[in-house]
C-alpha cells in the first residue's frame, strides 16, 4: 500500500503533509476509540474517512481539530500540534462540526459577517452565500432555515475564513439528493481553489464522487487507504459473469471477463441470454472490510 | 510566507458586543423575562402592598432597591447561567472555539450584554417608579454609591452565572435550577419585604450570599439614613458591602477559570 501514500507505523511525521498522524491513540475510560492510527493527507487533497458509527471517525477528526486531547501518538495539522494550536493556526482551518454551529437570533448574513470578522483574510460573505446557494435566505434568521439550508449555513461558516484546510464531519446528513449534488459541486469548486479537505461520511457514493483517496476506519484502526476505485482490491477483483443457459442461471468468477465473454458469445448463436458482468461495488468491499454491521 | 495579520482585539470585541446585544434583544422570551418581569413586579407589589416603614417612607420607595436588585440579578446571574448553558448544549460555543476568535472576546461580549440589559432595566424601573409612585430619586453622592454597588453586584453575579452555567446540561435545566435559587435568595435578602421581617437565622444565611449585600447597598441609595437603624447592623455597612461583593467576584472568577468548558462534558 506504499503506492497509496500510507505511512507505516514508526515512519517520521511528514512535514509537507497537510495532516500527518503517527500512532494516534484515544481512550474513553477503558474503551479505546482510536488505536494506533497512521495517516498522511497531502496538501490539496480531498480525503474521505469512512467507517461505521463508533469506529472512531469523529474522535479522530476532533483530535485533529484541537477539540480533544489524544492519549498517545504524534499529530501535525498544517505543521502544528493541534493540542498547542493558537489563533493563527485556527485561522487556517475551517471546521464544519457534525453538531452544527448552534442556534441564533442573527440572520444568515449577520452570522457570516460576524464570523468573517474573526479572520485575517476572509471571503466576502456575499460571495460565500452565493457559493452555498443561500443568497435568497440572507435575511432569514438561522432558526427558520430548513435542515438542508442549515447545513449549508454550517458549511458557509466553515469556509468564510478562507481556510487552507477544511474539516467536514458528515456534511450532507439530511440532504435530499439534489441538495447533495449541489453540495458536491461546491466541494469540487473549493478543491479547484486549492483547499485541502478531510471529509467523514456515511455515504459511499459521496466518498467515491469526491475523494481522491478514502480511508476505512474499523474498530479504531485504518483498515485500508486507497483511491476509491481500488479500495479492497476492487480494481483487480474477479468479475462475476452471469447468464442463462439451458433454462438455469449460471455464474462464473473470472479475472479476465473480456475473454470469458468472448468465449461465451461463441457458444451462442445470437445474444447471450441475460448476460451481466459486475465488479464488487464500493459498498460490497466496504461492508466486507468493516466486518458486517456495527459491533 | 507572511500571513495577513489577524484582526485587532478591539475589532473582534466590537463584533462580539454587537452579536450579544442582537442575540438578547431579539429574543422575545429573554426580553420579557429579564426586562419586563421586574417592572411587572414593581407595578403588582406596589399596588398591593402599602406599608409605612417610618420616616415617611412607603413601600414603593423601599421596594425600588429590591426590585432593582432583582433586575440586576436577572440581567447577570440568571441571564448568564441560562444562555451560556444553552449555547453550550446547542454547539454554539464549540463552533466558536474552532475559530480564531479569542476567548476573551466572548466574555467581553457577555459583559457588554449584561451592562446594557442591567442599565435598561434600571432606567425602566426608575421611570416607572417616578411616574407611577412618585418615588424620590437618589441625590448627590448617592448616585456614585448606586453606580459602584450595581457594577460590583452585577460583576459578582455575572461570574457566578457563568460558573453555574457549567453545572447545567441545557438552557432549560439551567432556567429550572437558577430561577428558584435566585427567587429564594432574593426573598431572604429583603428584596420583596423589609429585611427586618426576615427571621434572624435566615438573615444569617442570606448574609453569606451576594444578593443580600447588593440589596443592602441599594437600600442605602434609596432610603433616608434614618432607616439605617432598621438594618441588622444598625447601619448601611457600605464597607462590608464592597468587601463581600468583591470577595464573591474573586470566588466567581476562580470558579469560572476552573470549570468553564466550550463543549458538553461527555465529549472530552
Amino acid at each position: 500500500m506504499v503506492a497509496d501514500g500510507r505511512p507505516r507505523p514508526g515512519d517520521p511525521l511528514d512535514p509537507d503533509a497537510a495532516i500527518s498522524v503517527r500512532g494516534l491513540v484515544k481512550r474513553y475510560g477503558d474503551r479505546t476509540a482510536v488505536d494506533g492510527l497512521d495517516l498522511d493527507i497531502r496538501r490539496g487533497e480531498i480525503f474521505a474517512l469512512l467507517g461505521p458509527n463508533g469506529a472512531g471517525k469523529t474522535t479522530t477528526v476532533e483530535v485533529l481539530e484541537g477539540y480533544r486531547r489524544r492519549d498517545g501518538g504524534e499529530v501535525r495539522v498544517l505543521g502544528v500540534d493541534p493540542a498547542r494550536g493558537g489563533r493563527r493556526w485556527k485561522a487556517e482551518l475551517g471546521i464544519v462540526l457534525q453538531s452544527g454551529a448552534g442556534d441564533s437570533q442573527l440572520s444568515v448574513r449577520e452570522l457570516l459577517e460576524a464570523r468573517a470578522s474573526y479572520y485575517a483574510d476572509p471571503r466576502d460573505p456575499g460571495e460565500v452565500l452565493e457559493l452555498v446557494g443561500l443568497t435568497e435566505r440572507a435575511g432569514a434568521r438561522g432558526r427558520t432555515l430548513s435542515g438542508g439550508q442549515r447545513r449549508r449555513l454550517d458549511v458557509a461558516l466553515g469556509i468564510v475564513g478562507r481556510p487552507r484546510l477544511l474539516f467536514l464531519d458528515e456534511p450532507t446528513t439530511g440532504f435530499d439528493p439534489e441538495a447533495r449534488r449541489q453540495f458536491w459541486a461546491l466541494i469540487r469548486s473549493l478543491r479547484d481553489l486549492g483547499t485541502t479537505m478531510l471529509l467523514t461520511t456515511h455515504y459511499l457514493d459521496e466518498a467515491e464522487a469526491l475523494a481522491d483517496r478514502v480511508g476505512v476506519l474499523a474498530r479504531g484502526q485504518l483498515a485500508e487507504v486507497a483511491v476509491p476505485t481500488a479500495l479492497g482490491g476492487r480494481g483487480s477483483a474477479p468479475a462475476v459473469v452471469s447468464w442463462t443457459e439451458d433454462g438455469a442461471r449460471r455464474t462464473a468468477e473470472t479475472a479476465t471477463p473480456t475473454a470469458f465473454v468472448r468465449d461465451l458469445a461463441a457458444r451462442f448463436p445470437g445474444e447471450v441470454p441475460d448476460l451481466a458482468v459486475s465488479r464488487p461495488t464500493l459498498e460490497d468491499v466496504y461492508l466486507k472490510m468493516i466486518g458486517g454491521p456495527d459491533e | 510566507m507572511s500571513a495577513p495579520a489577524l484582526p485587532s482585539l478591539t475589532r473582534v470585541y466590537g463584533t462580539r458586543a454587537r452579536v450579544e446585544l442582537r442575540e438578547f434583544f431579539r429574543q422575545r422570551e429573554s426580553v420579557v423575562f429579564t426586562l419586563a418581569f421586574p417592572v411587572l413586579l414593581l407595578l403588582a407589589l406596589g399596588a398591593v402592598l402599602d406599608y409605612d416603614l417610618g420616616a415617611g417612607v412607603g413601600f414603593p420607595q423601599y421596594f425600588m432597591a429590591g426590585v432593582i436588585t432583582a433586575g440586576i440579578v436577572g440581567a447577570s446571574l440568571q441571564n448568564m447561567a441560562i444562555h451560556i448553558a444553552g449555547e453550550r448544549s446547542d454547539g454554539t460555543l464549540k463552533s466558536l472555539a474552532g475559530t480564531p476568535m479569542p476567548a476573551s472576546a466572548y466574555f467581553a461580549g457577555k459583559v457588554v450584554q449584561v451592562l446594557a440589559v442591567a442599565v435598561a432595566t434600571i432606567v425602566l424601573l426608575l421611570g416607572v417608579g417616578v411616574l407611577v409612585y412618585g418615588i424620590d430619586l437618589p441625590s448627590g453622592g448617592d448616585w456614585l454609591t448606586f453606580a459602584w454597588v450595581s457594577v460590583l453586584g452585577a460583576a459578582a453575579c455575572t461570574l457566578l452565572g457563568i460558573a453555574v452555567s457549567t453545572l447545567c446540561r441545557t438552557g432549560r435545566s439551567a432556567s429550572a435550577t437558577v430561577t428558584p435559587i435566585a427567587l429564594v435568595l432574593e426573598f431572604v435578602s429583603g428584596v420583596f419585604l423589609p429585611f427586618d421581617q426576615v427571621p434572624g437565622w435566615l438573615q444569617d444565611v442570606a448574609a453569606v450570599f451576594p444578593v443580600k449585600w447588593l440589596a443592602q447597598g441599594l437600600r442605602s441609595v434609596f432610603l433616608p439614613d434614618a432607616l439605617a437603624a432598621q438594618e441588622p447592623a444598625g447601619s448601611w455597612e457600605l464597607g462590608r458591602v464592597a468587601l463581600v461583593l468583591g470577595a464573591w467576584c474573586v470566588l466567581g472568577l476562580v470558579l469560572c477559570v476552573l470549570t468553564f468548558r466550550w463543549q458538553d462534558r461527555d465529549t472530552r
